[in-house]
């Protein structure tokens, strides 16, 4: 778990080990952990999207051809 | 002119197409009839006949007016065209010199409409198994539109009430007019080349059929074709269909539809969130439970509580063993005795001595030859008679064979 995973990658997770304890048949050992992880997921995720703003940037060609992205503010000009 | 002189073809046909080029009646005229005979030939000109039921005309139309048409002309079709009659010299023909030609009955627009559906339907650019699936819960989201018309407000304002999460990508275009085709395809492969998102909303607001007309480009139509990155089309209201809304990976009735499809409601998921959490919780309670409950079997159980049982068990089933063996044992002996038992007596039947018993006796001649014929002796022949007790030693004195 060295990358952090993606909104969908985590409630993903989560969905899977809700699945395999209510199967019932992992180890009391495995259960606990992925209790705990299964937790962490779930915090995480509510945080998320708590927190969210949504971001908004214009996108334009760079002078080398890349994309730069700039501030929009509302598209005033009609 | 005039009859007696002797012309050359090319005076005559110079003079025609003098006559008609000078007629004010035959120049910017409008002809009606059905297309035949049509035919496109490299240098870019088109040449056809227009006819009705009584007769037919040739007709021209050059490259450059030709390049100006917004449908493409086929046989059979009702036109209206747009030019002069004028003659050819070459030819010795008179052609209408079109400079437009519009569909009779139809709008141009919906012809080239129609044709353009055609011709990538049957190419299989809107062939369901070539569609994306739209992303669930995209990350970054690139919205190609007007930077100035309602529609992005429409779809930021949605994107930002139901998925927060997700940021936009706003590539400003123009959506109208001669340069908007070229450019809405040119921001759908930048955002290719580039992977700028995991989902393109294209689109923009309501307007005429003219309005919304680069939406119905070939080469955009291709671009969204070829786009890696999913795409969702949201031109104009919801009984407006173009080109790119057959093409994208889905079709949205409108720009804001097009943000709702886009993303998740971020009150649902939390919602899902909460319930995910309950069962995980709920789960965990029942392991915890289901285990302390094994253990307290294992505990209470009568192996763990007397530790005598183990060895009682043990010599309870000694037991019942050694029971079995000896039962098993005296089986055989009674069988045994009895098999001996009936042996014997059959044995003891068998036996001559039981028929001495009766009274019958058995001679043997002295070498011990069982005597059962009179013509074994003869007068004088020793014979030994066994009786049941004892035996005899006779002496024959007479036989009889009978």
């Amino acid at each position: 778990m060295a990358k952090a995973k993606t909104f969908e990658e985590s409630i993903s997770r989560l969905e899977e080990i809700v699945s395999t304890l209510e199967k019932g048949d992992a180890s009391l050992e495995q259960a606990l952990k992925l209790f705990e992880e299964g937790t962490k997921l779930a915090q995480s995720c509510s945080k998320q999207l708590d927190a969210a703003e949504q971001k908004v940037v214009r996108l334009t060609k760079g002078p080398d051809g890349a994309p730069v992205e700039q501030p929009f503010e509302g598209g005033g000009e009609v | 002119m005039s009859g007696g002189e002797i012309y050359t073809v090319s005076q005559v046909n110079r003079h025609i197409k003098g006559l008609l080029d000078g007629d004010p009646a035959l120049r910017g005229i409008l002809v009606q009839g059905e297309i035949s005979n049509y035919k496109m030939y490299p240098s870019g000109h088109h040449y056809f006949s227009l006819k009705d039921s009584e007769g037919a005309i040739s007709c021209v139309m050059f490259r450059r007016s030709a390049s100006r048409l917004r449908f493409r002309p086929e046989n059979g079709m009702k036109v209206i065209a747009f030019g002069s009659v004028t003659a050819y010299p070459r030819d010795g023909k008179y052609q209408l010199y079109c400079e437009q030609l519009m569909p009779d009955g139809l709008g141009d627009l919906h012809v080239a409409f129609e044709q353009l559906k055609e011709k990538l339907g049957r190419e299989g650019l809107f062939a369901p198994e070539h569609k994306k699936p739209i992303p669930t819960c995209p990350n970054t989201i690139a919205i190609i539109t007007s930077a100035a018309g309602a529609a992005v407000h429409d779809m930021l304002r949605i994107l930002n009430a139901r998925w927060p999460l997700a940021q936009v990508k706003l590539m400003g275009v123009r959506v109208q007019g001669a340069e908007a085709p070229a450019e809405l395809a040119g921001a759908v492969r930048y955002a290719n080349r580039w992977k700028v998102a995991d989902l393109i909303l294209i689109g923009r607001g309501g307007g005429s059929m003219e309005d919304l007309w680069a939406f119905n480009d070939e080469g955009l139509a291709r671009a969204i074709y070829e786009s890696e990155i999913p795409v969702i089309s949201a031109v104009g209201h919801e009984p407006d269909y173009v080109i790119s809304d057959f093409v994208a990976d889905l079709r949205a009735a409108t720009p804001s539809n097009a943000a709702e499809l886009a993303v998740p409601d971020q009150t649902e998921v939390s919602a899902g969130l909460v319930e995910q959490t309950q069962r995980l919780n709920a789960a965990m309670l029942r392991q915890m439970k289901d285990c302390r409950s094994r253990l307290e079997r294992c505990k209470s159980s009568r192996q763990l509580t007397d530790p005598q049982v183990y060895l009682q068990d043990r010599q309870l089933r000694l037991d019942s063993l050694e029971r079995g063996l000896s039962q098993c044992f005296e089986r055989i002996l009674a069988k045994q005795k009895q098999r001996l038992g009936r042996t014997s007596a059959a044995l003891d039947a068998m036996s001559p001595l039981k028929v001495l018993g009766r009274g019958y006796s058995m001679t043997t001649l002295p070498d011990g030859t069982l005597v059962t014929s009179a013509r074994q002796t003869e007068p004088g022949t020793s014979v030994q008679v066994r009786l049941q007790e004892g035996s005899l030693c006779c002496t024959v004195t007479e036989r009889s064979l009978t």
